[in-house]
């Protein structure tokens, strides 16, 4: 009795705190570790919200490079002095580090790129060349970025194919009744987003995989904005192809990674043909070496491979679920402090969101909001995001957008509130 | 507000922001192109009436920034009754403006309430966008212009 007394006060005191953010999720630690946050803008905390464009680097990240350079650089898989031994493995170890972020059964099922768009024209190429002909269909949402849009319809136009696209409805979810209809023994390939950039939806991948595959058709996930949010494990998903891009992780820009299941990889042809890839080249004949160095001809992005991993393992140091949770709470505490404002529309009100808003105010241009909010040391994106059929879908020629990662503040959401007001009393 | 954003959001720019001014289709057109933005999505079209090497009616619609909207209506309430040479001209010494600064007040007219856009690199475009496209009517250029 006495105890149920003591838990049902405690329940009414957090009830009545001011927003108690996830216990015991130091940001004051987190902060620290990211150099660039630490300077004014225009003479304000910088208060950076642009993150599903790209996020911060921690030290991690940057330390990794300049061990790279300073103990271990050379080129990796050739020759057999002690530097390139010691980079191959610190390389091939990256690839083990990327596994185990996506949950996968084998490191030889991760490719390097260097990004998500990469990713997405290799299967293009290589796998769709294969496997789509004329007649065919890709079907992907009407939520994707143009990087999931694009490399499909380049292969539909070549091969003859046709791209069909499963409709949302008013709040950013995907119809799945309209998706399943859009099946037919035709499909060859679902492509579609984990979580939408523009409007921060979380698609239902494992339902979406399980009507493709009853199809028999291949699923593959754009997880750029996935990724960085939430946990990810491919074999749950039940995907044949999951793509992310390093940028968005905290890790460099300049390299991501494809994971293909082993099957799927093994029939596929090489895509780019160059030097790591082979095993005998004849003038007449080439043989290739297995998945996954067939898929890296040339000189990879090593050193970026290496800080990517060391990204993977600052947040899996923190923990993904913690970093999740927190995003969660700056989520609908920012859907909150928005919503109080009038004249703000939400573009994307899924139930199942990541920490993505966007939004229009009603009478200012989001290029007028973005400038504003800039001068007040606040980083949004304004623009089209990459999804002009969204920006169609929704009767709006760009969007705001605040996108949080595992460094922000609920401060930094008042500040938000506080600047798009100081943007209404500019436009009277 | 800081000095650069009250230079940028004059009230001129504001009021032909919220009350764009010769918008809406131009009935007796003889000239018009279409001008895009991808870097944000903006879109204009500039209708022009030309006769005898001078420019008697003029309009535009479309969606766009503060900027790039007050700037399409500014722009042709200052063309109305120019000749081509002396449109060509004025879009010249407004580009100086935006871009290193200065150029002739009188010249300039109300035009130069955009001074502050210079202290905004990014945002010259926008300024821009409608003088872009009303030069591709002016050579009558088939293509849709853009700003990249």
């Amino acid at each position: 009795m006495a105890l149920a007394a003591v838990v049902s006060r405690s329940d009414q005191a957090d009830a009545h705190s001011s927003p108690s953010l996830a216990p015991g999720y130091d940001l004051a630690r987190v902060r620290a570790d990211f150099p660039i946050l630490a300077q004014p803008i225009h003479g304000h905390p910088l208060v950076y919200l642009d993150n599903a464009a790209t996020t911060q680097k921690p030290r991690a990240v940057l330390d990794a490079f300049a061990s790279v350079y300073e103990t271990s650089y050379a080129n990796v898989g050739r020759g057999v002095h002690t530097l390139t031994q010691r980079v191959t493995e610190a390389y091939e170890s990256a690839r083990g580090t990327v596994q185990r972020f996506l949950g996968a059964a084998r490191p030889e099922e991760i490719v390097f790129v260097r990004g998500t768009t990469e990713a997405l024209n290799l299967v293009a190429q290589s796998w769709g060349r294969q496997n789509v002909g004329a007649g065919d269909e890709i079907l992907i949402t009407a939520l994707e970025h143009h990087s999931n849009i694009l490399p499909w319809q380049m292969l539909c136009a070549e091969r003859g194919a046709r791209l069909r696209v499963a409709p949302i409805d008013d709040r950013g979810t995907v119809i799945l009744e309209e998706l399943e209809r859009l099946l037919s023994e035709r499909t060859r390939l679902v492509a579609v987003a984990h979580v939408s950039n523009s409007l921060g939806t979380i698609l239902p991948v494992r339902e979406i995989a399980e009507l493709a595959h009853a199809r028999g058709a291949v699923v593959l996930v754009d997880g750029a904005q996935g990724a960085p949010h939430m946990e990810v494990d491919v074999q749950e998903l039940g995907c044949d192809f999951y793509a992310f891009s390093g940028h968005k992780v905290y890790g460099p820009s300049g390299i991501g990674a494809l994971w293909g299941r082993s099957d799927l990889l093994a029939e596929m042809p090489p895509w780019q043909g160059g030097g790591g890839m082979v095993v005998r080249v004849t003038y007449e004949k080439t043989t290739y070496l297995p998945p996954p160095h067939r898929f890296e001809a040339g000189t990879p992005f090593i050193e970026g491979a290496v800080a990517l991993a060391a990204a993977l393992d600052y947040l899996s140091g923190i923990g993904r679920s913690a970093i999740a949770a927190w995003e969660g709470e700056l989520l609908a505490l920012a859907t909150e402090r928005l919503a109080e404002i009038p004249g703000v529309r939400l573009i994307g009100t899924s139930p199942h969101k990541a920490a993505v808003i966007s939004f229009v105010l009603e009478g200012v241009h989001p290029h007028d909001v973005g400038t504003i909010l800039d001068q007040e040391g606040i980083a949004v994106r304004a623009g089209h995001h990459c999804a002009q059929p969204v920006m169609e879908r929704f009767g709006v020629p760009a969007t705001s957008r605040a996108s949080f990662g595992l460094y922000n503040a609920p401060e930094e959401v008042e500040a938000l509130a506080a600047g798009l007001r100081k943007v209404q009393e500019i436009f009277g | 507000m800081s000095d650069d954003l009250r230079d940028l959001y004059q009230e001129v720019i504001l009021d032909h922001n919220r009350r764009p001014r010769n918008f809406g289709p131009l009935p007796d057109a003889n000239r018009t192109a279409e001008g895009h933005n991808p870097l944000c999505g903006d879109r204009v079209v500039v209708q022009l009436q030309v006769e005898d090497g001078r420019v008697q009616g003029i309009s535009f619609q479309g969606t766009g920034c503060a900027i790039s909207t007050a700037s399409a209506s500014l722009m042709t309430e200052a063309l109305r009754g120019k000749t081509v040479e002396e449109a060509h001209a004025l879009f010249h010494v407004f580009h100086e403006l935006l871009t290193r600064g200065g150029g002739d007040p009188e010249q300039l007219g109300k035009l130069a309430v955009f001074s502050g856009v210079r202290e905004f690199p990014i945002r010259v475009k926008c300024a821009t966008l409608a003088w872009h496209t009303l030069e591709a009517a002016l050579q009558q250029k088939d293509q849709p212009v853009s700003t990249e």
